[in-house]
């Protein structure tokens, strides 16, 4: 079980190939998994999820990449074994994730899903401290290790401060970071984020990666991430995991991965690659002579 | 931070408590004939340990008779409300939603109505038959919250508009099958059930009928509270809440079933009484906030006030005339409702 370490400032980065070298286990284990969906049993599938496999160690950060309506979102629920799968398995620590009951599955994954409105008002603190929910009985008050835990969960993401204001009154960067901090709570083994970086300005979104980055080796976590930016995620992940059209084309580190006439094949667009100052490489949309 | 604790909920429940006990005196000495504190504390102390036989004057007579029953039913209907109303609400994502508005309180109305128009052509022992209307009533209100379920469910999502939206077309439609089987019933009947469907307390009712409608108060109320840190996920929605560890069908289930048995007991004694589970609630979670564990206990409180101060006021404001309790609550609660929907609005 992990704990939450000391608090600390969001941004403090360590190299991505420290992540591996914190642990080398795998933990994570998408094997062969394959999803279709048909409105009924007896039409043909609208949308279908080739056979995909990865493995992810703690520690590690792994992206999800491809356009829209591509199967991101659902290779990611059949990670959270929120659905289950046609063919093949999403294994963590040994465990079929689809085989946990709800509370043991919300114990070990935690998932950090794209806004959503509050029916009624609720203070950052109680906000978070729902992630303590999967860790006890049904009528219970929270302990103090739960107030311990949500308390640290908040300093960790850097938002300590905002504890007690109303979610209504976050900004979107402060409201995602609360929702990270809730996610934090659960302590889990796995962390899930649905485009987190979705509505967030640059600044914010580079300070979510950067935050990411630090916890996935601080806290051992595995995560990951649903995304449409390119270049934070060949600057932060470990791994990419590309997708067009519910096909799984590519695996591998960014470097690897991110090749010019593939990334131009899946989104359709004139693109160039190049490395970055840290290294990594770095995703250009070319203006063609129409100026499009 | 400060989260809930178990002594901070007590010492909430016991100021409504308090607040309930006064409510209960003022309505025990308000109305047509007049009672001394005294008298009345003197014979309420009589009921509490059995000597209820000693009360001898003509007052007291009507005060433990009359007043007192329609009280305890009135903090047994308002508090049964009150908590419907409030799972109902967090259940469905929809702050407009309570068992008048879902059409929950007239399907339990046409099954308490069909139960009574069927019983006598059965030949049922009494005991049998006093529990043949509220199970008609609770079995009404379960089928109607399922059919507006799914009227509201799009997409595997409950959508807000919708799911109000069936609710009151639900609840139009089955108040003109109430009419219709009300119309084809003769004479001295009509009248009643129609007071009856306007919400009334004056009902009176059979001993084994107050500990059925008590213990199914508590077994309801005691199933949903089960549910109240799942209720709380709730509030973020249905798929963060799964991913929190809340088992959802089976909430879903248990306040359903719950929720659907404290309406339709409360239908089947005092008719459909509006606005308690809607406006109830939100006045609670103005006070003591959104945390189910303190809301639900603190809306049944509330619910039970609500209810004996609206009773009190519609026996006592044109006498010797009654208002029936559900105009009280229509009449308070409709700008209250309409003040809501237009703050959600804007």
């Amino acid at each position: 079980m992990n704990t939450v370490a000391r608090p600390v400032e969001m941004g403090a980065m360590r190299s991505p190939g420290e992540a591996s070298r914190v642990n080398n286990e795998v933990r994570l284990s998408v094997e062969q998994v394959s999803y279709a969906y048909s409105p009924n049993p007896t039409q043909a599938p609208l949308f279908t999820l080739e056979a995909t496999s990865f493995q992810a160690r703690a520690g590690e950060i792994v992206a999800i990449l491809g356009p829209n309506a591509s199967g991101k979102s659902t290779l990611l629920k059949l990670i959270a074994g929120t659905l289950e799968p046609l063919s093949g398995r999403v294994l963590l620590n040994g465990f079929v994730t689809h085989s946990l009951n709800a509370r043991t599955r919300a114990q070990r994954i935690a998932m950090v899903q794209q806004e959503s409105q509050l029916l009624f008002p609720a203070r950052a603190w109680e906000f978070v401290l729902q992630g303590r929910h999967p860790h006890g009985r049904a009528l219970r008050f929270e302990s103090a290790t739960d107030i311990a835990v949500a308390r640290n969960a908040l300093a960790q993401v850097g938002a300590a401060e905002l504890s007690e204001r109303w979610m209504a009154e976050l900004s979107g960067g402060e409201k995602q970071r609360v929702i990270l901090a809730r996610a934090l709570a659960q302590q889990p083994l796995l962390l899930l984020l649905d485009e987190p970086t979705l509505h967030l300005d640059i600044a914010a979104q580079v300070d979510l990666l950067h935050g990411l980055r630090h916890l996935a080796v601080e806290n051992r976590y595995t995560v990951v991430v649903v995304t449409h930016e390119l270049n934070l995620a060949g600057e932060y992940a470990d791994q990419v995991v590309l997708i067009q059209r519910g096909k799984c084309l590519r695996v591998g580190a960014p470097g690897v991965v991110y090749q010019r006439e593939l990334l131009e094949q899946v989104f359709q667009t004139p693109l160039s690659v190049e490395l970055g100052p840290s290294g990594r490489p770095r995703v250009n949309v070319v203006a063609d002579r129409e100026g499009k | 931070m400060r989260p809930l604790t178990i002594q901070r909920l007590f010492l909430q429940c016991a100021v409504l408590a308090g607040i309930l006990f006064v409510v209960v005196i003022i309505a025990l000495k308000a109305g047509a004939v007049e009672v001394s504190l005294f008298a009345l504390g003197r014979d309420l102390i009589r009921v509490i340990v059995h000597h209820g036989g000693e009360i001898k004057s003509d007052y007291g007579l009507i005060v433990m008779n009359i007043r007192l029953p329609r009280i305890l039913l009135g903090i047994f209907v308002g508090a049964s409300l009150a908590v419907a109303g409030t799972g109902f609400q967090a259940l469905l994502r929809n702050p407009l939603a309570d068992p008048y508005v879902l059409g929950v309180s007239n399907g339990a109305a046409l099954g308490a109505i069909l139960a009574l128009l069927v019983s006598p052509h059965l030949s049922l022992l009494p005991a049998v038959a006093d529990l043949l209307t509220p199970l008609g009533a609770f079995l009404g209100a379960a089928a109607t919250i399922a059919a507006v379920y799914f009227l509201g469910r799009h997409e595997g999502q409950i959508d807000s508009t919708t799911l109000l939206l069936g609710g009151v077309i639900t609840g139009s439609f089955l108040a003109a099958i109430i009419m219709f089987l009300m119309t084809s019933e003769t004479g001295s009947n009509l009248r009643g059930m129609a007071y009856w469907l306007m919400g009334n307390l004056s009902t009176s009712l059979q001993p084994t009928v107050y500990w059925i409608l008590w213990i199914g108060f508590l077994l309801g109320a005691g199933a949903i509270y089960t549910t109240a840190s799942d209720l709380n996920l709730l509030l973020s929605g249905e798929k963060e809440a799964m991913h929190l560890g809340v088992d959802l069908p089976r909430v879903r289930l248990v306040v359903y079933i719950a929720a659907s048995l404290l309406t339709g007991l409360a239908v089947s004694v005092s008719g459909s009484i509006g606005y308690v589970g809607l406006l109830v609630p939100h006045v609670m979670r103005q006070i003591f906030g959104s945390d189910h564990r303190v809301l639900l206990p603190t809306a049944a409180f509330g619910g039970a006030i609500a209810v004996v101060i609206a009773d009190t006021i519609g026996r006592t404001v044109v006498p010797p005339a009654e208002l029936p309790v559900g105009a009280m609550t229509a009449l308070a609660g409709a700008p209250l409702f309409i003040y809501l929907l237009r703050r959600r609005m804007a």
